[in-house]
């Protein structure tokens, strides 16, 4: 179960580095928001074999890294762990397409491209995820959220969601610590026990969200969510994202590592 | 059974983020107009909840190993399917935002496949049929296995289509589907069990919170065929639509297409698709880099016969591909480099000032 | 000014169990005064909170808070004036900032959102938290979000405050911290607690609540005293009353 206290580490540590106030947190989580997805499609829109013309996207993350101050090694981390999932299905491409094509001098099979290929963009991809929470916050990224539209009752409950998720954890972790020392040498809860293992805690966070709904009726409320100002969008948040766009438009169309390398080794096309 | 960003194509996932969007803003409505707002911290709670169930093993009898609780059926029976699939949308976000699990491309993907089928299909269709007799441990017991299997291999079975319309990466059809359909009964069955003996220890316990969820459920007086026309009508425009826009390129779409017939021999037979290729080759302003001539050439022959005459992949785009690939690996890290000495200076020289 | 007074009338309150919680309740609190609330677990003291705020309805009776009558028509005028600090601040503070959670109720009353920043700065300030406005609430301490909680209730401009518990389960300097605040607030209080010491120094009323129904209602300095009357109502004395355990002197002379 150390994987529960593994989140806890991970939601507290993107929250510590949301609270960091460089240029990067300070862009509007909109623009932030929407240059993240551009960065997203514009890099699941290459065709599957392409490698050399994926590289230019790491600059996106290498900038955010570098200028927002994020230690680069927990993200790393995480990306790893992510990365088994997409190795059980990439891993499948050198096995079914067995194409030989020429890279230079060297002869390789077209599905070992398509895995790296994989792994190149899924990695950009769960890095540039992680990288959006870490310099926005959950706060913000429901600021994001509700301007662009996102129905209130579900921004409002993920922002309950997002806040209970902490104690929960917590909650099951202390439950799970005390089953693990009255049932040694057991993998996790027997069956017959989770009925009323997982029972319980749900029975708690039924009595809990009662209360939690009478705190905020006491407050006023009556199901309309307020969610305050929105934050006005200024010209450099929007030059952001269309500089960041225009700048992923570009590597899509021109494979700048093609371009330097024929540069450097005086092959043209 | 997360799908991941890299899997899927643009066409395919903004597809199914439109739908899932429409979905998303539908069930929104109907939690609203309940006017029973105190089930919007309950939303909250609930997910926490199974946030962390997810995360609880428990072992699995006579086999030795463990496993751990999806939530897409608890989530309908607790709250009914309007707000049970708000709160899985939730769910995944985070997981996809805070975890990278999933992606926000492959975000409605997941939002689909996990949250759709439990509480608009399994849950209505299957679920409740067995309780309608009433509420026993028998019967939701039964409910439970039913449409925990039945989510699940429908979820499966949509991570397949996904994929292969997505044509990220090389999988035959049929062979995908043998994978992903066993292992998913396997684990639908074990929802199923976990399900059934959360909510029977609910329901001895306080059997209240289930008769409240099914008073609270309003999905009586759905015109349910409405709604999955209109989703049909909005999955085929929008899928129509962008896999338009991708079209320029060579995947997604006209990629599945090719596999699911089998071979792409029905076109280039035709000579049809020789001709447009040939004017997509003229006009695209886009280089034309290395693999995508050699697929058009070759495709549908078989590997062996290739060999007498490898692909011409034009030598000269391959090695400054790689050697560029290379220099733009050590720039961006160069720049990173650079940024992080010049602001520790810089934060040293304000200390130094101050 | 009888504007913050706060009556209760013959109140009687079972649960759907049948089991009878509140039984023939009356008091009336005056503008200003700070009444201890006191009582063994299940005497009752959370559900008269929670009837003091419409949280429940009694079966009968009334409760008046200045001369409005708690309706169902009312609440929402009266929950502006009463402000509830709840025994546990993991249930109040829901937001995902202290800020917003601070914000919540004064934007949930309409106010504009110029107004509402002051709202929650003042508030900040009364409580000396400025420092925690943009932090998230699950991650502060346990004193520290007892304090947020409490800054929760005074964004709203409350008149009167009710707290359930506001020193459980602190530690000995953030329960000072907390008494400290508590002390310096002029509004009408009433204060359920076990911690008897912090009733005695904050209080100069008390309510002993036994088994549903009013025991003992006087000076807080008489009545934490009255070790009879406490100990048949499962209370002890204040320890700061009790006798040195080591050379059984008294510390306060009476």
């Amino acid at each position: 179960m150390s994987n529960i206290t593994n989140s806890l580490y991970d939601i507290g540590l993107l929250d510590d580095l949301a609270r960091k106030k460089t240029f990067i947190h300070r862009i509007h989580p909109v623009m932030k928001l929407l240059t993240t997805i551009v960065y997203i499609v514009v890099l699941t829109s290459f065709e599957k074999h392409e490698v050399s013309a994926v590289l230019p996207f790491v600059f996106y993350p290498v900038f955010i890294i570098s200028f927002a101050e994020i230690p680069v090694v927990p993200v790393l981390k995480r990306v790893l762990l992510v990365q088994p999932l997409i190795i059980g299905i990439g891993i499948l491409n050198p096995l079914f397409d067995t194409y030989i094509v020429m890279l230079g001098n060297i002869a390789i099979s077209r599905g070992w491209l398509t895995f790296l290929s994989i792994l190149i963009k899924s990695s950009l991809v769960v890095m540039v995820s992680i990288l959006l929470v870490a310099t926005t916050g959950m706060d913000r990224v429901a600021v994001a959220l509700r301007m662009l539209k996102i129905p209130k009752v579900f921004v409002l409950q993920l922002l309950l969601m997002y806040r209970y998720i902490w104690l929960l954890i917590e909650e099951g972790f202390r439950m799970a610590q005390a089953y693990s020392l009255r049932a040694p040498g057991q993998k996790g809860i027997k069956m017959n026990d989770l009925g009323s293992f997982l029972g319980q805690m749900l029975l708690r966070a039924f009595d809990r969200a009662q209360r939690v709904y009478q705190a905020m009726n006491l407050r006023g409320f009556t199901g309309e969510y307020n969610a305050g100002d929105v934050l006005k969008v200024r010209f450099r948040d929007v030059l952001y994202f269309v500089a960041w766009s225009l700048f992923f438009v570009i590597a899509r169309i021109y494979n700048i590592a093609a371009l330097i390398g024929a540069l450097f080794t005086g092959v043209g096309r | 059974m997360h799908m991941a960003d890299a899997l899927i194509s643009p066409a395919v996932g903004g597809t199914m983020l439109a739908v899932t969007a429409g979905v998303t803003a539908y069930s929104a409505k109907k939690v609203q107009n309940d006017m029973d707002e105190s089930k919007i911290p309950l939303m909250g709670v609930m997910g926490a909840f199974v946030f962390t169930a997810q995360m609880i093993n428990f072992s699995i009898p006579g086999t030795g190993s463990s496993g751990h609780l999806g939530g897409g059926m608890l989530l309908a029976i607790l709250l009914g399917p309007y707000a049970g699939f708000l709160t899985m949308a939730s769910i995944l976000l985070i997981q996809a935002l805070f975890f990278g699990d999933g992606g926000l491309l492959a975000y409605g993907c997941n939002v689909f496949n996990l949250g759709f089928y439990t509480c608009f299909v399994a849950y209505p269709f299957i679920y409740k049929k067995f309780v309608r007799k009433g509420i026993n441990p028998r019967n939701i017991f039964a409910g439970s296995m039913v449409s925990s299997v039945v989510g699940l291999q429908l979820g499966a079975f949509s991570v397949v289509v996904e994929t292969l319309l997505s044509g990220k990466t090389e999988l035959p059809f049929g062979q995908f589907l043998l994978f992903m359909l066993p292992i998913h009964l396997a684990i639908g069955v074990i929802e199923g069990l976990a399900t059934a003996a959360i909510v029977t220890f609910i329901w001895k316990a306080r059997p209240e919170i289930l008769e409240r969820a099914v008073v609270g459920e309003t999905l009586r007086g759905v015109p349910i065929k409405k709604v999955m026309v209109g989703l049909a009508v909005v999955t085929v425009i929008v899928g129509g639509l962008l896999s338009w826009f991708a079209s320029a390129n060579p995947d997604g779409l006209e990629w599945s297409i090719e596999r699911v017939a089998g071979t792409a021999e029905l076109e280039s037979a035709s000579g049809i698709h020789r001709i447009f290729s040939e004017i997509q080759n003229r006009v695209a302003f886009l280089p034309d880099y290395g693999f995508k001539t050699v697929e058009d050439d070759t495709a549908g022959q078989p590997v062996e016969e290739d060999e007498s005459s490898w692909p011409s992949v034009d030598a000269g785009t391959s090695v400054s591909g790689i050697v560029g690939g290379a220099i733009t690996l050590v720039l961006a890290v160069i720049l990173g480099w650079i940024i992080n000495v010049s602001r520790k200076r810089k934060s040293k020289a304000t200390k130094a000032v101050a | 000014m009888s504007y913050h007074k706060l009556e209760v009338r013959n109140l009687y309150f079972s649960y759907p169990d049948g089991h009878e919680a509140v039984k023939n309740v009356s008091f009336t609190i005056y503008h200003g005064e700070s009444v201890g609330l006191i009582g063994a677990n299940g005497a009752g003291k959370s559900t008269l909170l929670m009837l003091l705020v419409g949280l429940l309805l009694p079966d009968q009776g009334e409760v008046l808070v200045g001369d409005v009558r708690l309706t169902k028509k009312t609440l929402s005028a009266i929950r502006q004036r009463v402000g509830f600090v709840f025994q546990n601040p993991d249930d109040q503070l829901f937001m995902p900032t202290v800020y917003d959670d601070v914000a919540f109720g004064p934007r949930n009353y309409g106010l504009d959102e110029d107004e509402v920043k002051l709202r929650v700065e003042r508030a900040l300030e009364m409580v000396g938290i400025p420092h925690l406005r943009d932090r998230v609430p699950f991650r502060l301490s346990g004193g520290e979000k007892r304090v947020v909680a409490i800054a929760s209730v005074l964004s709203m401009q409350p008149d009167i405050l009710i707290m359930d518990e506001p020193t459980s389960a602190l530690d000995p300097k953030s329960r000072r911290m907390v008494i400290n605040l508590l002390k310096g607030f002029d509004h009408t209080k009433i204060i359920a607690s076990h911690d008897l010491d912090m009733v005695l120094e904050t209080c100069r009323r008390v309510i002993v609540l036994n088994e549903g129904e009013i025991a003992a209602d006087g000076m807080a300095e008489e009545i934490l005293r009255d070790k009879k009357l406490l100990e048949s109502c499962g209370l002890e004395m204040p320890l700061s009353l009790q006798r040195c355990p080591v050379c059984g002197t008294s510390k306060k002379p009476l």
